[in-house]
């Protein structure tokens, strides 16, 4: 008995690796918990099911930040993942790493994988794409910012909850109603810097940074204390004075407060909508971003938020055919039509969009499609492609600080995008060395 | 006539010696110069290339107000931690000290905190004043008090603070309680049949019995606040409102792993070395010589 045990161990452990090795194994690194973390799981299950050269071994590393860092740490030691996933803010940190990275383009070309670059949606693929139109990175969860209406607050103050909500002037005029109605939380928001500077600014056609927002090159300047943006800062710190904006921190904190029904309108991801819809004990409606009537050209399009995956150097030649595979596998429209209404990211292929459309997905849920409107009404210009600027995880948190300056009262919309603006140039100028 | 304990030959000693030679040099000497090394780049974070800039990146740091101001931010921090860490736990051990029945569970209880991860103790503490949910935060309201660490900074420190020292009072009890044991029955008692009250005792005899305790705690606690507090002000402010919980070691945290500025974060690990070794020397020098053992 005891024989035929160890023989059986000795037998099973020698086939395990010879198994393994029948089939190339690809490292993917991302940032999901939680849903998002399952979903993934399933992509991942449901790829290495249907064929048998590759396996795709998913792990958490952490959120966005942490999983980056664990990126540039394993790089650095020679142990590097075939894909990382990294937030959109790191996508310059990324770009300037030549050597460390393999544009996603060539992996395609040399992989031999089904690949249609103009199948993807222009303004998330803008983000990723060099400004020769090759795309350096896949974009794999994409959402925009939209506005969150809590329509039994609304009635509760005596405010028509149908009521236009489309500019921030509109917005302004029904808080004032809000307010005068009892309300003590009229508008709250997530992600400050992203939806108020960075959305704000493509929204309204205005540039955020110099050099095309730092796709046209490392010697940009920060831009954000412009007209357009000053004034909308402006007005916020009025509200806040007022009482009828609630800060409630940096990251997305007010969303607690939104679906907990204490607040009327709510600045958030349209990827938010899993969360209210799980939550929200209330009537509630999505809106396109508000913006301001008669600044800019204004509504332009929103921009992207999210994460994109990028393809790590140093591995072998048959390990990225099976990363080609992969990532061909996410980019079919049955992959993204499902991510798409499972999590409420935006699909990143057109045809997904078509496909959840005439599923009839959005006439069941409406609003869904208030993001992907939004985000591709126009075509996307040089102020509304996206964000290219190094170190900007860190630029944000001086964003941060900057705002919470004006919150607070103790500086004007002026002031605080000024030293913003001298804060962030040190970082971009220290980047451009660090990149020469 | 001083007594002397001599080795014979040189291998037994250099043998004894060879483990913490051995520690020191991977797990300090190796990494202080490394830090010292890359202090004088600019690399990129990937570790494909790096500029030489010499001395650039102190003369950048030091150009920056808000990492001057950092040095008065951290100055305030570590004072307000040291004190409220220190001053509850040497009351609270003087009064465990003259319990005579359920001692040990006292004891026990109060030493249950240190075992509580910094992070951890933070989000504990962000919980109790979580401006929407917070139980503390709701009775501060009920009360007519708006607390609201989110925007205002000094109560965002005043946080920060509780929450850092909150855990270091249980270590600093176990010092002071062992110190305490330690004193000689004897003296007190005498002093008491001379007429002396409790607070005269312990303002008289006591305090000065307990200064070597309290001189190294005084060192470790401040070193402590300096350096292992990151977790709690990582959880609870990430350094704001505006930058007033931004302490030194948070800057290198923030430079070195947000903005993947490794030449920045080095050269401020670096200023941070000689500042922590400064104050040591300082208190060494000047301190140490009112203690008496």
């Amino acid at each position: 008995m005891k024989k035929s045990i160890i023989g059986a161990l000795a037998v099973s452990t020698m086939l395990t690796p010879v198994a393994a090795m029948a089939e190339t194994e690809v490292q993917f690194w991302h940032a999901f918990t939680g849903r998002l973390g399952e979903l993934v799981k399933a992509q991942v299950e449901e790829f290495n099911a249907s064929q048998d050269d590759y396996v795709v071994v998913e792990s958490h590393k952490g959120n966005y930040s942490e999983t980056l860092n664990a990126g540039i740490a394993a790089f650095r030691a020679g142990e590097q993942p075939h894909i990382l996933m990294v937030f959109e803010v790191g996508t310059a940190t990324m770009m300037a790493a030549k050597g460390a990275v393999r544009p996603v383009y060539e992996v395609m070309e040399q992989s031999g994988a089904t690949f249609d670059p103009d199948a993807y949606i222009g303004a998330v693929k803008g983000y990723y794409t060099s400004t020769d139109g090759d795309m350096l990175s896949l974009p794999f969860n994409s959402s925009t910012p939209v506005l969150w209406v809590n329509r039994d607050a609304m009635e509760a103050a005596g405010v028509d909850p149908d009521t236009d909500l489309s500019t921030w002037q509109n917005v302004g005029a029904a808080m004032d109603a809000l307010k005068a109605g009892g309300e003590e939380c009229s508008l709250v928001t997530a992600w400050q810097s992203w939806i108020h500077l960075e959305n704000l600014s493509a929204y309204h056609d205005v540039p955020f940074a110099s050099q095309d927002n730092g796709f046209a090159g490392l010697d940009t300047e920060l831009m954000l204390n412009g007209e357009a943006q000053v004034a909308h800062l402006t007005a916020m710190g009025e509200w806040a004075k007022d009482g009828k904006f609630i800060y409630t921190g940096r990251r997305n904190e007010g969303g607690a407060n939104f679906r907990a029904g204490d607040c009327a309108l709510f600045t958030e991801s349209s990827a938010g909508y899993a969360g209210i819809k799980a939550e929200a004990q209330f009537d509630f409606d999505v809106r396109p971003l508000p913006y301001w009537e008669g600044v800019g050209n204004a509504p332009q399009n929103t921009i992207i938020g999210g994460a994109s995956l990028w393809v790590m150097e140093g591995h072998e030649d048959a390990e990225y055919k099976g990363v080609g595979e992969f990532l061909s596998f996410l980019s079919s429209s049955d992959v993204q039509a499902k991510w798409h209404q499972d999590t409420g990211y935006l699909p990143i292929t057109i045809e997904a969009g078509e496909a959840t459309r005439a599923a009839g997905f959005y006439d069941e849920n409406p609003g869904t499609d208030v993001a992907v409107i939004q985000m591709t009404a126009n075509e996307p210009t040089a102020n509304s492609k996206g964000l290219r600027l190094g170190s900007f995880d860190q630029i944000r948190t001086i964003i941060d600080e900057e705002l919470e300056g004006i919150w607070a009262g103790d500086k004007t919309a002026q002031e605080a995008m000024d030293s913003a603006k001298e804060r962030g140039d040190a970082l971009l100028r220290r980047f451009e060395a660090a990149n020469r | 006539m001083e007594k002397r304990v001599t080795f014979r030959g040189w291998w037994l000693p250099v043998l004894l010696i060879a483990p913490q030679v051995l520690v020191s040099a991977v797990f300090f000497f190796y990494p202080a110069g490394q830090a010292i090394y890359q202090s004088l780049f600019i690399p990129d974070p990937f570790g494909l290339s790096s500029q030489f800039v010499g001395l650039g990146n102190f003369e950048y740091l030091f150009g920056d107000r808000f990492y001057r101001a950092a040095f008065g931010t951290t100055a305030v921090f570590s004072i307000l931690v040291t004190l409220c860490s220190m001053i509850p736990a040497l009351f609270l051990a003087v009064i465990a000290d003259r319990l005579i029945k359920g001692s040990g569970v006292y004891r026990t209880m109060l030493i249950w905190p240190y075992a509580v991860a910094p992070a951890i103790a933070g989000v504990l503490w962000l919980f109790m004043f979580n401006t929407r949910v917070g139980v503390v935060s709701w009775y501060l309201g009920n009360l007519g008090y708006d607390w609201n660490h989110v925007l205002n900074g000094n109560e965002a420190m005043g946080l920060v603070v509780v929450a850092s020292a909150w855990g270091r009072i249980s270590y600093n009890f176990l010092f002071f309680f062992a110190a305490l044991q330690a004193v000689p029955r004897s003296v007190i008692e005498a002093a008491a049949i001379d007429g002396a009250r409790f607070w005269r005792r312990f303002w008289t005899i006591v305090l000065p019995l307990l200064s070597p305790t309290t001189f190294f705690l005084l060192v470790v606690n401040i070193v402590y606040s300096f350096f292992e507090t990151f977790g709690v002000i990582h959880t609870i402010t990430s350094g704001g409102p505006q930058q007033s919980t931004t302490i030194l070691v948070y800057k290198v945290f923030a430079d070195g792993f947000v903005g993947q500025d490794l030449g920045s974060s080095s050269a401020q690990s670096v200023i941070l070395l000689f500042v922590v070794g400064l104050l040591t020397i300082i208190q060494f020098k000047f301190i140490e010589k009112r203690v008496h053992y």
